[in-house]
């Protein structure tokens, strides 16, 4: 069984009595440990998408399945717990409080789990520990290069152990060195048995990802852009690169 | 999210911003310090006010005594007898509300007092029982009260207070040196009597204030080597009573007061008036049990009264209920004024809360936005806002508290009064109360408002 089923999948907006479709009749599967990349141009439909699979926000139709359990009718309450213990997000903006140190950062979501302090503690710093980041716990992320930033962000999403780590342009704040490094983390995650779904318009991401899943008018393309997957740039014998219907 | 995680984080905001909390906790301190000041300034006045009431004896106190016959039976006006001795025998006997009863006979022509060279007179000369002593609120100071023997066998012994004393032998010295003139004999219009006692010397809170001020003064000026007074040489400051302030009208009163046995006073001064009724008694004061049925005695007494005055209501009732419902008036409209300004001046403080935790949180979408992406759901968000808010607001409760504190004691050193405002425990509670109560209100709609902000929309805020 796959960890997450979307199956006919429709995400409906009205605008002064239009109805926009941002999401149409979309089913798909992701497994345990699937390292896939979302790609797509803007209003394609992808960040709607991402929202779902985030469990930000409920489809208007159909259903979505996430370890057998259907969360489309979910409360705003269970979703918050959802993201909170299932999924760990990663921003392209890294999205975290400047008012918290690195270490108070990455304890944020555990604080919503009920962890108690001491606990929170120790795996905040074996997180940090992973991104390599053990050294700079009091610092504020102002104080901290891009990079840094958002290796802080990972040990965030990764510190109540999620089963899913959605990434949003992960690397579209960083230079392509430190992207590379990001990426490395990404793939060390998904080779451990984490699914990472990387949403990204950047080619070069997606060509690292085994599977590819282009999203164009609200749809899952039949055929994947081999330009916009970044494929053109890689040897043709690489993975399959077609979306399961 | 439990609660300590909340408070903390509340706190760290405030921190994050110390001005903007620091105005804002502002508004809570001056409503809070302006309710507490205003009820123990209140509390003072009335404390003052009914020190004045207490010292004469309290509303337990009825005070029986003569008055014209009435129009509609002034034919019978010949046998009217006034209030007498019978009265206090019945009363004694027929008024089971009455708790003690104590008669007074006083002259109609005060009597002249001499002694040590000098002559005085005092209006409040009575001749009475023992008893009078506990319900008239008297301390004897020095030496003794006269006795039921002493009544009996209408001995010529007096009790006198404190100004009589200083009268006829002079006053206290400033530095607390008094003549007590116990033993001494006394005439009173030409009877010899002898003083026996000497009542306490009675004063008001300020007035007590105000001496002990200006001896400290006097003696600090002594100890500076100053051969001359501020005041200059002795002199008399004009026609104005004796002797300058008189300080509260019932401390004054009690000061000037002479007690005599009721019998004595009967066989020295009536019985040979031959115009005078002999059983006379001029006030009965009555003592009763319980305040609650004053109404209830009230009729017992008029009741007994009107047999043995057969039927001639020569006889009228005083009661203390009009200066106690004055108190009770005037406290009442000082509690609204003053809870009203104090609530305005805290619901000032409130909008003050409430406009910060709007500007706090639109400020702070993107933060919201992230708590809920990691997994805040709405209520942990609502409740963080309300933290900050109460935490806020209970600071500046806090902080009101000892403002208020402050400005109680500024006010009390400056101005010693009898009214001296007193904090209360329960008014401090109350104001403490409120500055978390409004909080809380000035929380709520910032706090709704917050956590039912969409988490989508909030992340892509700038």
């Amino acid at each position: 069984m796959a960890l997450l089923e979307l199956r006919n999948v429709s995400k409906i907006y009205h605008l002064g009595g239009e109805e926009i479709r941002a999401l149409d009749d979309v089913s798909l599967d992701l497994g345990n440990g699937e390292f896939v990349s979302i790609i797509g141009p803007s209003g394609s439909g992808k960040s709607t998408l991402m929202h779902i699979l985030g469990c930000l926000d409920t489809p208007s139709k159909g259903s979505v399945k996430l370890d057998g359990t259907e969360i489309a009718s979910a409360s705003q309450r269970e979703l918050a717990r959802i993201r909170n213990r299932t999924i760990g997000f990663v921003f392209q903006f890294f999205n975290l409080l400047p008012k918290l140190n690195v270490v108070q950062n990455v304890e944020l979501p555990m604080i919503y789990a009920g962890l108690n302090s001491r606990e929170r503690r120790e795996r905040a710093l074996q997180a940090l520990d992973l991104v390599e980041l053990g050294n700079r716990l009091k610092n504020r992320p102002s104080q901290l290069s891009g990079g840094q930033q958002q290796r802080v962000a990972i040990a965030r999403a990764l510190v109540n152990n999620p089963k899913i780590i959605l990434a949003d342009e992960p690397t579209g704040n960083l230079d392509t060195h430190t992207g590379e490094l990001i990426l490395a983390l990404f793939r060390k995650l998904a080779a451990e048995g984490r699914t990472v779904i990387l949403v990204t318009h950047n080619p070069e991401i997606a060509a690292v990802t085994p599977r590819r899943i282009e999203i164009r008018n609200g749809r899952i393309a039949d055929n994947v852009d081999r330009k916009l997957a970044g494929l053109d740039r890689i040897v043709p014998n690489a993975a399959p690169a077609v979306a399961p219907a | 999210m439990n609660f300590v995680n909340a408070v903390g984080v509340g706190l760290k905001e405030i921190q994050a911003h110390p001005l903007r909390s620091l105005l804002t906790l502002f508004g809570i301190l001056l409503g809070v310090s302006a309710l507490v000041a205003m009820s123990a300034i209140i509390a003072g006045n009335e404390r003052g006010l009914k020190e004045g009431l207490t010292a004469i004896g309290g509303l337990q106190k009825v005070r029986i005594e003569a008055q014209p016959v009435p129009i509609e039976q002034r034919h019978l006006r010949d046998f009217a007898t006034g209030v007498t001795i019978q009265d206090v025998r019945a009363l004694a006997a027929g008024v089971p509300e009455i708790q003690e009863l104590a008669p007074h006979i006083r002259l109609d022509i005060p009597p002249v007092l001499s002694a040590n060279g000098k002559s005085s007179r005092t209006w409040m000369t009575a001749g009475c029982l023992p008893q009078q002593l506990e319900l008239m609120e008297h301390v004897v100071g020095h030496g003794r009260m006269f006795t039921a023997l002493d009544n009996e066998q209408a001995r010529s012994v007096c009790v006198i207070g404190t100004g009589i004393r200083d009268e006829l032998w002079g006053k206290p010295t400033d530095d607390g040196e008094e003549i007590i003139p116990v033993d001494q004999m006394i005439a009173i219009n030409g009877q010899p009597f002898k003083v026996i006692g000497m009542f306490q010397h009675y004063e008001g809170e300020q007035d007590r204030k105000a001496r002990e001020l200006a001896r400290a003064e006097r003696l600090a000026q002594r100890a500076a080597g100053a051969t001359n007074t501020l005041d200059g040489p002795k002199r008399s400051r004009g026609w104005g009573g004796g002797g300058g302030r008189r300080g509260n009208f019932s401390y004054w009163i009690k000061n000037n007061t002479v007690y005599l046995p009721l019998e004595t006073m009967r066989q020295q001064f009536i019985l040979g008036d031959t115009n005078a009724n002999p059983n006379r008694i001029t006030v009965i004061e009555a003592k009763i049990r319980d305040v609650e049925k004053l109404d209830t005695a009230l009729t017992q007494i008029r009741n007994v009264l009107m047999i043995t005055h057969r039927g001639i209501e020569d006889f009228a009732f005083r009661t203390q209920e009009d200066w106690a419902d004055r108190i009770q008036d005037t406290m009442k409209n000082a509690r609204i004024s003053g809870g009203l300004i104090a609530g305005i001046s805290l619901f000032v403080g409130g909008i003050g809360i409430m406009n910060i935790m709007l500007a706090s949180i639109s400020e702070r979408i993107r933060e919201i936005g992230i708590r809920k992406a990691v997994g805040a759901a709405g209520p942990d968000i609502f409740i963080q806002i309300i933290v900050e808010s109460v935490v806020i607001a209970g600071l500046g409760g806090l902080s009101g508290l000892a403002a208020s504190n402050a400005m109680v004691w500024v006010i009390s050193q400056l101005t010693p009064t009898e009214n001296a405002p007193i904090i209360t425990w329960p008014a401090m509670a109350v104001a403490f109360g409120f500055s978390v109560l409004i909080g809380i209100v000035a929380g709520l709609f910032p706090a709704i408002k917050a956590a039912r902000m969409n988490v989508i929309q909030a992340l892509r805020y700038d």
